[in-house]
Protein backbone atom coordinates (compact mmCIF):
# COMPACT_ATOMS: atom_id res chain seq x y z
CA UNK A 1 0.00 0.00 0.00
CA UNK A 2 2.71 2.35 -0.24
CA UNK A 3 1.27 4.55 -3.20
CA UNK A 4 -1.51 5.03 -1.21
CA UNK A 5 0.74 6.00 2.03
CA UNK A 6 2.38 8.73 -0.16
CA UNK A 7 -0.96 10.17 -1.28
CA UNK A 8 -1.40 10.51 2.33
CA UNK A 9 1.99 12.13 3.26
CA UNK A 10 1.63 14.43 0.15
CA UNK A 11 -1.60 15.19 1.71
CA UNK A 12 -0.46 16.27 5.05
CA UNK A 13 2.20 18.64 2.96
CA UNK A 14 -0.29 20.06 1.49
CA UNK A 15 -2.68 20.72 4.07
CA UNK A 16 -0.26 23.63 5.29
CA UNK A 17 0.11 25.20 1.71
CA UNK A 18 -1.95 28.25 1.21
CA UNK A 19 -5.69 27.51 -0.26
CA UNK A 20 -4.93 29.40 -3.31
CA UNK A 21 -2.40 28.12 -5.25
CA UNK A 22 -0.38 30.19 -7.62
CA UNK A 23 -0.85 30.03 -11.23
CA UNK A 24 1.67 28.47 -13.26
CA UNK A 25 3.67 31.14 -14.99
CA UNK A 26 4.04 30.84 -19.20
CA UNK A 27 7.24 30.10 -19.28
CA UNK A 28 7.35 26.77 -16.89
CA UNK A 29 4.17 25.54 -18.62
CA UNK A 30 4.82 21.70 -19.88
CA UNK A 31 2.32 19.51 -21.64
CA UNK A 32 1.75 15.93 -20.68
CA UNK A 33 3.74 15.02 -23.97
CA UNK A 34 6.45 17.09 -22.54
CA UNK A 35 6.72 15.38 -19.29
CA UNK A 36 6.50 11.60 -20.39
CA UNK A 37 9.16 9.38 -20.75
CA UNK A 38 10.62 8.82 -24.20
CA UNK A 39 9.18 6.16 -25.04
CA UNK A 40 5.53 7.02 -24.06
CA UNK A 41 6.32 10.36 -26.66
CA UNK A 42 7.68 7.79 -29.33
CA UNK A 43 4.35 5.85 -29.46
CA UNK A 44 2.27 9.07 -29.92
CA UNK A 45 4.51 10.57 -32.67
CA UNK A 46 3.83 7.30 -35.12
CA UNK A 47 0.78 7.60 -35.78
CA UNK A 48 0.98 3.65 -36.27
CA UNK A 49 1.42 2.88 -32.98
CA UNK A 50 -0.41 5.47 -31.78
CA UNK A 51 -3.40 3.21 -31.04
CA UNK A 52 -5.73 6.26 -30.23
CA UNK A 53 -5.05 6.40 -34.28
CA UNK A 54 -7.27 3.11 -34.49
CA UNK A 55 -9.97 5.39 -32.64
CA UNK A 56 -9.69 8.07 -35.51
CA UNK A 57 -10.07 5.36 -38.56
CA UNK A 58 -13.35 4.28 -37.01
CA UNK A 59 -14.71 7.98 -36.67
CA UNK A 60 -13.51 8.76 -40.38
CA UNK A 61 -15.86 5.34 -41.11
CA UNK A 62 -18.61 7.15 -38.93
CA UNK A 63 -18.22 10.30 -41.00
CA UNK A 64 -19.66 9.46 -43.99
CA UNK A 65 -22.01 6.46 -43.01
CA UNK A 66 -25.64 7.53 -42.51
CA UNK A 67 -26.80 6.21 -39.24
CA UNK A 68 -29.70 4.49 -40.37
CA UNK A 69 -31.66 4.52 -44.08
CA UNK A 70 -32.71 7.92 -45.52
CA UNK A 71 -30.74 9.61 -42.36
CA UNK A 72 -28.06 12.47 -43.46
CA UNK A 73 -24.69 11.62 -42.23
CA UNK A 74 -21.67 14.01 -40.77
CA UNK A 75 -20.30 14.69 -44.13
CA UNK A 76 -23.87 15.09 -45.86
CA UNK A 77 -23.86 18.49 -43.75
CA UNK A 78 -19.88 19.00 -42.85
CA UNK A 79 -18.26 18.16 -45.57
CA UNK A 80 -14.64 17.20 -45.81
CA UNK A 81 -13.85 16.53 -42.02
CA UNK A 82 -10.42 18.32 -42.40
CA UNK A 83 -12.09 21.60 -43.74
CA UNK A 84 -15.05 22.12 -41.86
CA UNK A 85 -13.68 20.82 -38.36
CA UNK A 86 -9.81 22.54 -38.56
CA UNK A 87 -9.45 24.10 -35.00
CA UNK A 88 -13.17 23.24 -33.70
CA UNK A 89 -11.75 21.38 -30.83
CA UNK A 90 -9.12 24.02 -29.91
CA UNK A 91 -12.28 26.45 -29.10
CA UNK A 92 -14.54 23.88 -27.05
CA UNK A 93 -16.51 24.45 -24.65
CA UNK A 94 -18.32 26.79 -26.73
CA UNK A 95 -21.52 28.42 -25.86
CA UNK A 96 -24.65 26.93 -27.07
CA UNK A 97 -27.56 29.91 -27.44
CA UNK A 98 -30.53 27.05 -27.43
CA UNK A 99 -29.75 25.38 -24.08
CA UNK A 100 -28.37 28.76 -22.69
CA UNK A 101 -25.61 27.03 -21.82
CA UNK A 102 -22.08 26.10 -22.24
CA UNK A 103 -21.19 22.76 -24.01
CA UNK A 104 -18.16 20.55 -25.15
CA UNK A 105 -17.51 18.83 -27.86
CA UNK A 106 -19.08 15.81 -27.17
CA UNK A 107 -21.72 17.71 -26.35
CA UNK A 108 -22.43 18.90 -29.39
CA UNK A 109 -21.79 16.03 -31.61
CA UNK A 110 -24.89 14.45 -29.34
CA UNK A 111 -26.54 17.29 -30.47
CA UNK A 112 -25.51 16.89 -33.85
CA UNK A 113 -27.27 13.28 -33.87
CA UNK A 114 -30.36 13.77 -31.91
CA UNK A 115 -31.46 17.24 -33.32
CA UNK A 116 -29.82 17.48 -37.02
CA UNK A 117 -29.27 13.35 -37.86
CA UNK A 118 -33.04 12.76 -35.82
CA UNK A 119 -30.95 9.22 -34.14
CA UNK A 120 -30.54 8.70 -30.51
CA UNK A 121 -27.02 10.01 -29.18
CA UNK A 122 -24.39 7.92 -28.31
CA UNK A 123 -23.42 7.84 -24.60
CA UNK A 124 -20.36 9.55 -23.36
CA UNK A 125 -17.66 7.20 -23.21
CA UNK A 126 -18.55 4.69 -26.08
CA UNK A 127 -16.08 3.65 -28.65
CA UNK A 128 -18.10 5.42 -31.06
CA UNK A 129 -18.60 9.15 -29.37
CA UNK A 130 -14.81 8.81 -28.46
CA UNK A 131 -14.58 7.74 -32.48
CA UNK A 132 -15.87 11.06 -33.49
CA UNK A 133 -14.10 13.01 -30.54
CA UNK A 134 -11.23 11.61 -31.66
CA UNK A 135 -11.75 12.41 -35.73
CA UNK A 136 -12.52 16.05 -34.60
CA UNK A 137 -9.97 16.60 -32.68
CA UNK A 138 -7.14 15.93 -34.87
CA UNK A 139 -8.09 18.44 -37.27
CA UNK A 140 -7.12 20.73 -34.57
CA UNK A 141 -3.18 19.25 -34.34
CA UNK A 142 -0.76 21.57 -33.91
CA UNK A 143 -2.99 24.62 -33.33
CA UNK A 144 -3.14 26.79 -29.98
CA UNK A 145 -5.51 26.10 -27.59
CA UNK A 146 -8.11 29.33 -28.05
CA UNK A 147 -10.09 29.77 -25.34
CA UNK A 148 -13.29 31.32 -26.72
CA UNK A 149 -13.17 35.66 -25.44
CA UNK A 150 -17.25 34.93 -25.54
CA UNK A 151 -18.63 37.00 -22.51
CA UNK A 152 -21.22 34.51 -21.93
CA UNK A 153 -18.64 31.93 -20.63
CA UNK A 154 -17.26 34.18 -18.46
CA UNK A 155 -19.24 33.50 -15.05
CA UNK A 156 -19.12 29.31 -15.91
CA UNK A 157 -15.61 29.85 -16.33
CA UNK A 158 -15.43 31.71 -12.97
CA UNK A 159 -17.48 28.68 -11.70
CA UNK A 160 -15.09 26.09 -13.26
CA UNK A 161 -11.63 28.50 -11.72
CA UNK A 162 -13.38 28.11 -8.04
CA UNK A 163 -14.03 24.47 -8.75
CA UNK A 164 -9.85 24.02 -9.56
CA UNK A 165 -8.96 25.90 -6.50
CA UNK A 166 -11.63 23.91 -4.41
CA UNK A 167 -10.78 21.04 -1.88
CA UNK A 168 -12.22 17.88 -2.60
CA UNK A 169 -12.76 14.47 -1.13
CA UNK A 170 -11.09 12.40 2.20
CA UNK A 171 -7.40 13.56 1.23
CA UNK A 172 -9.33 17.03 0.51
CA UNK A 173 -6.85 18.27 -1.78
CA UNK A 174 -7.88 20.63 -4.68
CA UNK A 175 -6.78 20.17 -8.61
CA UNK A 176 -4.54 23.66 -7.87
CA UNK A 177 -2.66 21.35 -5.41
CA UNK A 178 -1.38 19.18 -7.47
CA UNK A 179 -1.36 20.37 -10.71
CA UNK A 180 0.00 23.78 -10.06
CA UNK A 181 1.85 23.46 -6.66
CA UNK A 182 3.51 20.35 -6.80
CA UNK A 183 3.60 19.80 -10.40
CA UNK A 184 6.90 17.50 -11.41
CA UNK A 185 7.32 15.38 -8.01
CA UNK A 186 5.61 11.89 -7.70
CA UNK A 187 2.48 10.71 -6.56
CA UNK A 188 3.17 7.02 -6.10
CA UNK A 189 5.11 6.03 -9.46
CA UNK A 190 3.55 8.57 -11.44
CA UNK A 191 4.82 12.38 -12.32
CA UNK A 192 2.28 14.84 -11.46
CA UNK A 193 1.63 16.45 -14.43
CA UNK A 194 0.75 20.15 -14.98
CA UNK A 195 -2.56 19.03 -15.93
CA UNK A 196 -3.15 20.83 -19.57
CA UNK A 197 -6.14 19.48 -21.39
CA UNK A 198 -4.17 19.52 -25.07
CA UNK A 199 -4.59 15.96 -26.05
CA UNK A 200 -7.96 14.66 -25.65
CA UNK A 201 -9.19 12.16 -26.17
CA UNK A 202 -6.75 10.47 -25.71
CA UNK A 203 -5.30 6.33 -24.92
CA UNK A 204 -4.07 6.08 -21.94
CA UNK A 205 -2.29 2.50 -20.82
CA UNK A 206 -3.12 2.63 -17.61
CA UNK A 207 -7.05 2.64 -19.01
CA UNK A 208 -5.98 0.07 -22.01
CA UNK A 209 -8.26 1.93 -23.65
CA UNK A 210 -9.40 5.42 -25.62
CA UNK A 211 -11.28 7.90 -23.07
CA UNK A 212 -12.36 11.49 -22.72
CA UNK A 213 -10.89 14.48 -20.25
CA UNK A 214 -14.35 14.07 -18.53
CA UNK A 215 -13.13 10.62 -17.37
CA UNK A 216 -9.44 12.13 -16.87
CA UNK A 217 -11.16 14.14 -14.41
CA UNK A 218 -13.32 11.84 -12.58
CA UNK A 219 -10.18 9.52 -11.80
CA UNK A 220 -8.38 12.93 -10.49
CA UNK A 221 -11.98 13.09 -8.30
CA UNK A 222 -11.90 9.77 -7.39
CA UNK A 223 -8.34 9.96 -6.55
CA UNK A 224 -8.64 12.08 -3.49
CA UNK A 225 -11.59 10.06 -2.67
CA UNK A 226 -14.50 12.63 -3.82
CA UNK A 227 -17.80 11.42 -5.41
CA UNK A 228 -16.55 12.23 -8.81
CA UNK A 229 -19.08 14.96 -11.23
CA UNK A 230 -21.10 12.72 -13.53
CA UNK A 231 -20.48 12.42 -17.34
CA UNK A 232 -21.88 15.32 -18.97
CA UNK A 233 -22.20 17.37 -15.94
CA UNK A 234 -22.32 21.10 -15.75
CA UNK A 235 -19.30 21.03 -13.58
CA UNK A 236 -16.96 18.83 -15.65
CA UNK A 237 -17.69 21.21 -18.81
CA UNK A 238 -17.09 24.38 -16.13
CA UNK A 239 -13.54 22.75 -15.14
CA UNK A 240 -12.77 22.33 -18.64
CA UNK A 241 -13.52 25.75 -19.62
CA UNK A 242 -10.92 26.72 -17.04
CA UNK A 243 -8.68 24.33 -18.10
CA UNK A 244 -8.51 25.59 -21.83
CA UNK A 245 -8.11 28.77 -20.60
CA UNK A 246 -5.28 27.80 -18.18
CA UNK A 247 -3.64 26.41 -20.82
CA UNK A 248 -4.21 28.94 -23.87
CA UNK A 249 -1.59 28.90 -26.79
CA UNK A 250 -0.01 25.59 -25.64
CA UNK A 251 -0.55 23.19 -28.94
CA UNK A 252 -3.10 20.80 -29.29
CA UNK A 253 -1.98 17.29 -29.57
CA UNK A 254 -4.68 14.96 -29.66
CA UNK A 255 -5.37 12.14 -30.20
CA UNK A 256 -2.55 11.66 -27.22
CA UNK A 257 -0.91 8.56 -25.37
CA UNK A 258 -0.69 9.19 -21.88
CA UNK A 259 0.68 6.75 -19.21
CA UNK B 1 -15.81 -5.57 -37.23
CA UNK B 2 -12.61 -4.24 -36.18
CA UNK B 3 -10.13 -1.60 -36.76
CA UNK B 4 -6.92 -2.64 -38.03
CA UNK B 5 -3.44 -1.77 -39.79
CA UNK B 6 -0.88 -2.81 -41.64
CA UNK B 7 2.48 -1.23 -42.25
CA UNK B 8 4.66 -1.80 -45.42
CA UNK B 9 7.71 0.44 -45.52
CA UNK B 10 6.86 3.14 -48.32
CA UNK B 11 10.83 2.66 -49.31
CA UNK B 12 11.78 0.82 -52.70
CA UNK B 13 11.70 -2.73 -51.72
CA UNK B 14 13.93 -5.15 -53.15
CA UNK B 15 13.86 -8.72 -53.39
CA UNK B 16 16.04 -10.28 -51.21
CA UNK B 17 15.63 -6.95 -48.97
CA UNK B 18 14.66 -8.31 -44.92
CA UNK B 19 11.65 -5.69 -44.55
CA UNK B 20 10.36 -5.05 -41.06
CA UNK B 21 5.98 -5.30 -41.10
CA UNK B 22 4.36 -4.35 -38.37
CA UNK B 23 0.11 -4.26 -37.86
CA UNK B 24 -1.79 -3.13 -34.64
CA UNK B 25 -5.62 -3.78 -34.56
CA UNK B 26 -8.29 -2.42 -31.82
CA UNK B 27 -9.37 -5.13 -29.56
CA UNK B 28 -9.93 -5.03 -25.74
CA UNK B 29 -7.58 -8.22 -24.75
CA UNK B 30 -9.91 -8.33 -21.88
CA UNK B 31 -7.75 -10.44 -19.27
CA UNK B 32 -11.12 -12.55 -17.65
CA UNK B 33 -9.46 -12.02 -14.59
CA UNK B 34 -10.49 -8.78 -13.84
CA UNK B 35 -14.45 -7.41 -11.83
CA UNK B 36 -16.77 -5.25 -12.60
CA UNK B 37 -17.06 -2.49 -9.48
CA UNK B 38 -19.85 -4.54 -8.08
CA UNK B 39 -17.99 -8.00 -7.72
CA UNK B 40 -19.24 -9.60 -11.27
CA UNK B 41 -16.94 -11.16 -13.46
CA UNK B 42 -15.87 -9.56 -16.75
CA UNK B 43 -15.31 -12.83 -19.50
CA UNK B 44 -12.04 -13.38 -20.94
CA UNK B 45 -12.25 -11.64 -24.70
CA UNK B 46 -8.93 -11.93 -25.92
CA UNK B 47 -6.93 -13.03 -29.52
CA UNK B 48 -5.85 -16.18 -29.29
CA UNK B 49 -3.32 -16.44 -32.57
CA UNK B 50 -2.32 -14.40 -35.37
CA UNK B 51 -0.70 -15.32 -38.35
CA UNK B 52 0.84 -13.58 -41.55
CA UNK B 53 0.79 -15.10 -45.22
CA UNK B 54 3.02 -13.27 -47.55
CA UNK B 55 3.57 -15.09 -51.06
CA UNK B 56 1.25 -18.10 -50.33
CA UNK B 57 3.77 -18.73 -47.16
CA UNK B 58 2.48 -18.77 -43.72
CA UNK B 59 5.72 -16.01 -42.21
CA UNK B 60 5.02 -15.15 -38.96
CA UNK B 61 2.13 -16.64 -36.36
CA UNK B 62 2.08 -16.75 -32.53
CA UNK B 63 -0.43 -17.14 -30.13
CA UNK B 64 -1.63 -14.84 -27.53
CA UNK B 65 -2.30 -14.99 -24.17
CA UNK B 66 -4.34 -12.74 -21.16
CA UNK B 67 -2.11 -9.50 -19.66
CA UNK B 68 -1.11 -8.72 -23.60
CA UNK B 69 -1.98 -5.00 -24.29
CA UNK B 70 -5.10 -3.58 -25.62
CA UNK B 71 -4.54 -2.90 -29.21
CA UNK B 72 -2.23 -5.41 -29.55
CA UNK B 73 0.77 -4.23 -31.67
CA UNK B 74 3.27 -6.51 -33.83
CA UNK B 75 6.95 -5.93 -35.78
CA UNK B 76 8.80 -8.57 -37.31
CA UNK B 77 10.93 -8.55 -40.30
CA UNK B 78 10.97 -10.98 -43.32
CA UNK B 79 12.40 -11.23 -46.91
CA UNK B 80 10.86 -9.21 -49.79
CA UNK B 81 9.99 -12.41 -52.66
CA UNK B 82 7.91 -10.95 -55.06
CA UNK B 83 5.33 -8.40 -55.08
CA UNK B 84 1.96 -9.70 -53.65
CA UNK B 85 -0.22 -9.37 -50.65
CA UNK B 86 0.51 -9.61 -47.34
CA UNK B 87 -2.63 -10.44 -44.97
CA UNK B 88 -2.34 -10.75 -41.05
CA UNK B 89 -5.02 -13.40 -39.89
CA UNK B 90 -6.22 -12.77 -36.21
CA UNK B 91 -8.64 -15.04 -34.25
CA UNK B 92 -9.93 -14.89 -30.70
CA UNK B 93 -12.19 -15.29 -28.38
CA UNK B 94 -16.12 -15.57 -29.30
CA UNK B 95 -15.70 -16.29 -32.88
CA UNK B 96 -13.54 -13.31 -33.44
CA UNK B 97 -11.75 -13.10 -36.67
CA UNK B 98 -10.11 -10.34 -38.70
CA UNK B 99 -8.38 -10.50 -42.17
CA UNK B 100 -6.17 -6.87 -42.79
CA UNK B 101 -4.19 -7.13 -46.33
CA UNK B 102 -1.79 -4.82 -47.84
CA UNK B 103 -0.15 -5.18 -50.77
CA UNK B 104 4.07 -5.07 -50.58
CA UNK B 105 5.63 -4.11 -53.77
CA UNK B 106 8.86 -5.91 -54.57
CA UNK B 107 11.02 -4.51 -58.31
CA UNK B 108 13.37 -6.61 -59.17
C1 LIG C 1 -3.56 14.13 -5.70
C2 LIG C 1 -3.11 14.92 -6.82
C3 LIG C 1 -4.12 15.30 -7.89
C4 LIG C 1 -5.27 16.02 -7.75
C5 LIG C 1 -5.87 16.57 -6.47
C6 LIG C 1 -5.82 16.18 -9.07
N1 LIG C 1 -5.02 15.57 -9.99
FE1 LIG C 1 -5.19 15.69 -11.97
N2 LIG C 1 -3.65 14.38 -12.22
C7 LIG C 1 -2.89 13.86 -11.19
C8 LIG C 1 -1.93 12.91 -11.73
C9 LIG C 1 -0.91 12.13 -10.94
C10 LIG C 1 -2.18 12.85 -13.12
C11 LIG C 1 -1.45 12.01 -14.17
C12 LIG C 1 -1.76 10.56 -14.02
C13 LIG C 1 -1.02 9.68 -14.99
O1 LIG C 1 -0.57 10.15 -16.01
O2 LIG C 1 -0.92 8.49 -14.69
C14 LIG C 1 -3.25 13.81 -13.40
C15 LIG C 1 -3.73 14.11 -14.66
C16 LIG C 1 -4.58 15.18 -14.93
C17 LIG C 1 -4.88 15.68 -16.25
C18 LIG C 1 -4.33 15.12 -17.56
C19 LIG C 1 -3.13 15.86 -18.06
C20 LIG C 1 -2.61 15.33 -19.39
O3 LIG C 1 -1.49 15.67 -19.75
O4 LIG C 1 -3.31 14.61 -20.09
C21 LIG C 1 -5.76 16.72 -16.10
C22 LIG C 1 -6.34 17.57 -17.20
C23 LIG C 1 -6.00 16.86 -14.68
N3 LIG C 1 -5.27 15.90 -14.01
C24 LIG C 1 -6.87 17.79 -14.12
C25 LIG C 1 -7.24 17.77 -12.77
C26 LIG C 1 -8.33 18.55 -12.22
C27 LIG C 1 -9.19 19.51 -13.00
C28 LIG C 1 -8.39 18.26 -10.90
C29 LIG C 1 -9.40 18.76 -9.87
C30 LIG C 1 -10.75 18.34 -10.10
C31 LIG C 1 -7.30 17.34 -10.61
N4 LIG C 1 -6.65 17.04 -11.77
C32 LIG C 1 -6.97 16.87 -9.35
C33 LIG C 1 -2.96 14.24 -9.87
C34 LIG C 1 -3.98 14.99 -9.30
C1 LIG D 1 -28.39 17.97 -40.83
C2 LIG D 1 -27.08 18.61 -40.81
C3 LIG D 1 -26.06 18.11 -39.80
C4 LIG D 1 -25.64 16.82 -39.59
C5 LIG D 1 -26.13 15.55 -40.25
C6 LIG D 1 -24.58 16.89 -38.62
N1 LIG D 1 -24.38 18.19 -38.23
FE1 LIG D 1 -22.94 18.86 -36.96
N2 LIG D 1 -23.67 20.75 -37.15
C7 LIG D 1 -24.72 21.13 -37.94
C8 LIG D 1 -24.99 22.56 -37.76
C9 LIG D 1 -26.08 23.37 -38.44
C10 LIG D 1 -24.04 23.00 -36.79
C11 LIG D 1 -23.88 24.40 -36.21
C12 LIG D 1 -24.56 24.46 -34.88
C13 LIG D 1 -24.35 25.77 -34.17
O1 LIG D 1 -23.34 26.42 -34.41
O2 LIG D 1 -25.19 26.09 -33.35
C14 LIG D 1 -23.23 21.84 -36.47
C15 LIG D 1 -22.17 21.90 -35.58
C16 LIG D 1 -21.29 20.84 -35.34
C17 LIG D 1 -20.06 20.94 -34.59
C18 LIG D 1 -19.49 22.20 -33.96
C19 LIG D 1 -18.81 23.01 -35.01
C20 LIG D 1 -18.35 24.37 -34.53
O3 LIG D 1 -17.73 25.07 -35.34
O4 LIG D 1 -18.54 24.71 -33.37
C21 LIG D 1 -19.49 19.70 -34.57
C22 LIG D 1 -18.19 19.30 -33.90
C23 LIG D 1 -20.38 18.82 -35.32
N3 LIG D 1 -21.43 19.54 -35.77
C24 LIG D 1 -20.15 17.48 -35.51
C25 LIG D 1 -21.03 16.64 -36.19
C26 LIG D 1 -20.86 15.21 -36.28
C27 LIG D 1 -19.69 14.42 -35.68
C28 LIG D 1 -21.90 14.74 -37.00
C29 LIG D 1 -22.22 13.28 -37.32
C30 LIG D 1 -22.44 12.43 -36.17
C31 LIG D 1 -22.73 15.87 -37.37
N4 LIG D 1 -22.17 17.01 -36.85
C32 LIG D 1 -23.87 15.80 -38.13
C33 LIG D 1 -25.40 20.34 -38.83
C34 LIG D 1 -25.26 18.96 -38.93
Amino acid sequence: MRPLVSIVMLGLAMAVLPLHAQDIPAHDRLSGFEMMGADVQAMQRDDFSNPAMLSVREGEQLWSRAPAQGKKSCQGCHHDVATSMTGVAARYPAFDAGSNRPIDLAGRIQQCQTERQGVQAAPRESALLLALQALVALQSRGMPIAATADPRLAAARERGQALFNQRFGQLNLSCAQCHNQNWGKSLGGTRIPQGHPTGYPIFRMEWQAVGSLQRRLRNCLTGVRAEPFAPGSPELIEIELYLMQRSAGMAMDAPAVRP
Amino acid sequence: MATANVLIPRSVIRKGDIVTLKAIIAHPMETGFRRTETGGEIPRNIIRHVSCHYDGVEVFSCDFHPSISANPFLAFTTIATKTGPVSFIWTGDNGFRHVETAIMNVTD
